[in-house]
């Protein structure tokens, strides 16, 4: 694999660019490998890269059913940030936040990483205490964040309306090394790295059963054959619970539809991110110039990647209340990507019932964040059996009640 | 967007009428069961791609509970009926059969 640099494109520009290579190969699958991952998101391609960088694990298949980050890693409003309240959660969120400051570096691959502030608006008196509180724990966890007055949401994003009658912005949490990144470019470049240290991405090849022995699992029933695997990785968000299904166990998930949906682009007006949590809406402009919102999650289990409309009408009308320059503005797109929700609103990332088979699941509506780190503590699990960023995410918090409560941190948008 | 039928009021109305409830058909384990069985009925769901059955809560019209037979793939409703029963009622499993041949659900099919 050639690496990216500007002696490359120089080198290019005088031979008409013929002699750029394809990313990643995507060879026939084989009929072993050391361990397979299914599903080739942001986490799944994180997870594979980190097993063969940090450990040494470089027979490895990723499989996916459709094409590389077509799920949500393409679907997602691309925001970084890691204020969480529970230590856990500040653990492995500030993890993947420090490694995405250097990610384009490590795989020689702009992921386009901006870390131009995330905020996350109080706009009741319930969320100024709330707020201070994950700002105080937050500087016990390492975490950079800070409480900000009115008037400096008002300096960092001069659009807003500070005095809306309805939903005055009290102050918000501040977190000036959250932002947003290129998420289609944090799956190519994984999967280029992943690709290079000679592991197979094999795409449109959907597994469809998984074949276990005397309680360990074997291997894979793909569209493809059958695979054999050592270990198994299985990192499909959404689909958690039919995978799951098919190795004989059940989940504490629901999925359910999360909406999204960009404007017409327009000149620069915001380097920050917003996110009014009272009003589940959630803001930010790309660098293209459209207004990227998102939204809150529909209540009822959906596995159509659209959702409900009044829930995009809610979201709207709330932001145009706090953003009235965006009330005249078009919307171009919209879509909706499944989500895994657990109960507690934290991820899964744990061994199951069947031995060598682990799950990597529950982000929920805030997984793309978590990217880096839930592969590198994915991998350490898989690799070692145990790792400190993802034991207190095991299967058996919720029969012993170790729950990681980020449902009431967060509000409702991660 | 969904559109619903109150069993008891017969009110035909979209969604934002009515309020979901998660899955429907759990049976509350009592104090004499093990730490799996009630840790499975307080957090373990079907969550199918396929046929499913829910309890719904017509929040905004008589607020009584109800449940739904309905596809979360192709978001088709395939009835409503009253939540004092412990399955679902033969009609509408006769209805999903003609619509999804071979369905299965829980012990249900």
């Amino acid at each position: 694999m050639k690496r990216y640099s500007v002696f490359a494109v120089a080198r290019e520009a005088l031979r008409h660019h013929a002699g750029w290579r394809r990313a990643w190969e995507s060879p026939a699958p084989e009929r072993r490998y050391d361990a397979v991952i299914v599903g080739a998101g942001g986490h799944g391609l994180a997870s594979a890269y980190y097993l063969g960088k940090n450990h040494g694990i470089t027979n490895v298949a990723v499989l996916e059913k459709g094409w590389l980050g077509g799920g949500n890693t393409g679907r997602n409003t691309t925001i970084i940030r890691s204020n969480y309240l529970q230590d856990a959660s500040a653990a492995i969120y500030e993890k993947a936040r420090a490694l995405y400051e250097t990610l384009s570096q490590e795989l020689n691959y702009n992921v386009m990483f901006s870390p131009r502030g995330v905020m996350m608006l109080a706009q009741t008196q319930h969320e100024v205490r709330g707020y201070r509180r994950t700002a105080h724990a937050n500087a016990l966890q390492g975490v950079s964040t800070r409480f900000i007055d009115p008037q400096e949401v008002k300096r960092l994003c001069p659009i807003m309306s500070i005095e809306g009658p309805r939903y005055p912005v009290l102050g918000a949490l501040w977190q000036s090394r959250g932002g947003t990144a290129r998420h289609d470019a944090v799956a190519w470049g994984y999967a280029r790295a992943c690709s290079e240290m000679g592991m197979h991405v094999i795409e449109n090849c959907e597994v469809t059963g998984i074949r276990t022995e005397d309680g360990e699992v074997a291997g894979v029933s793909t569209t493809h054959g059958e695979i054999d695997c050592g270990k198994l990785g299985v990192v499909v968000a959404g689909h958690s619970g039919r995978l799951a299904a098919m190795a004989g166990f059940r989940l504490p998930v629901e999925s359910v539809a999360l909406q999204a949906l960009v404007s017409e682009p327009i000149k620069p007006c915001m380097d920050v991110v917003v996110m009014a949590n009272t009003v589940h809406g959630y803001m930010s402009q790309s660098d293209k110039g459209e207004m990227v919102i998102g939204g809150g999650a529909d209540g009822f289990n959906n596995y159509t990647q659209r959702g409900s409309f009044h829930h995009i009408e809610e979201t709207v009308r709330a932001l145009c209340e706090t953003f009235p320059i965006i009330s005249r503005l078009k919307m171009l797109r919209q879509w909706g990507g499944i989500v895994d929700m657990t109960g507690d609103r934290s991820p899964i990332l744990s061994k199951t019932p069947v031995r060598n088979l682990f799950f990597n699941c529950g982000w929920g509506t805030g997984g793309f964040k978590a990217i880096p780190g839930s592969g590198w503590g994915f991998a350490e699990l898989m690799a070692r059996g145990g790792s400190p960023l993802c034991d207190e995410f095991s299967l058996g918090r919720f029969r012993e009640g170790r729950f990681i409560d980020e449902s009431v941190a967060a509000g409702v948008a991660h | 967007m969904l559109t619903l039928e109150c069993p008891y009021c017969g009110v035909v109305a979209e969604e934002t009428e009515f309020s979901p409830g998660g899955e429907a058909h759990l049976r509350r384990e009592g104090p004499d069961s093990g730490e799996e069985a009630f840790a499975a009925y307080l957090f373990e769901r079907e969550n199918p791609a396929g046929v499913h059955f829910e309890r719904w809560r017509h929040s905004s019209g008589c607020g009584k509970w109800f449940h739904a037979a309905r596809n979360t793939v192709t978001l088709e409703v395939y009835g409503t009926y009253p939540a004092q029963t412990f399955e679902p009622p033969e009609d509408i499993r006769r209805r999903i059969s003609e619509r999804v041949p071979g369905w299965s659900w829980r012990e249900f099919s």
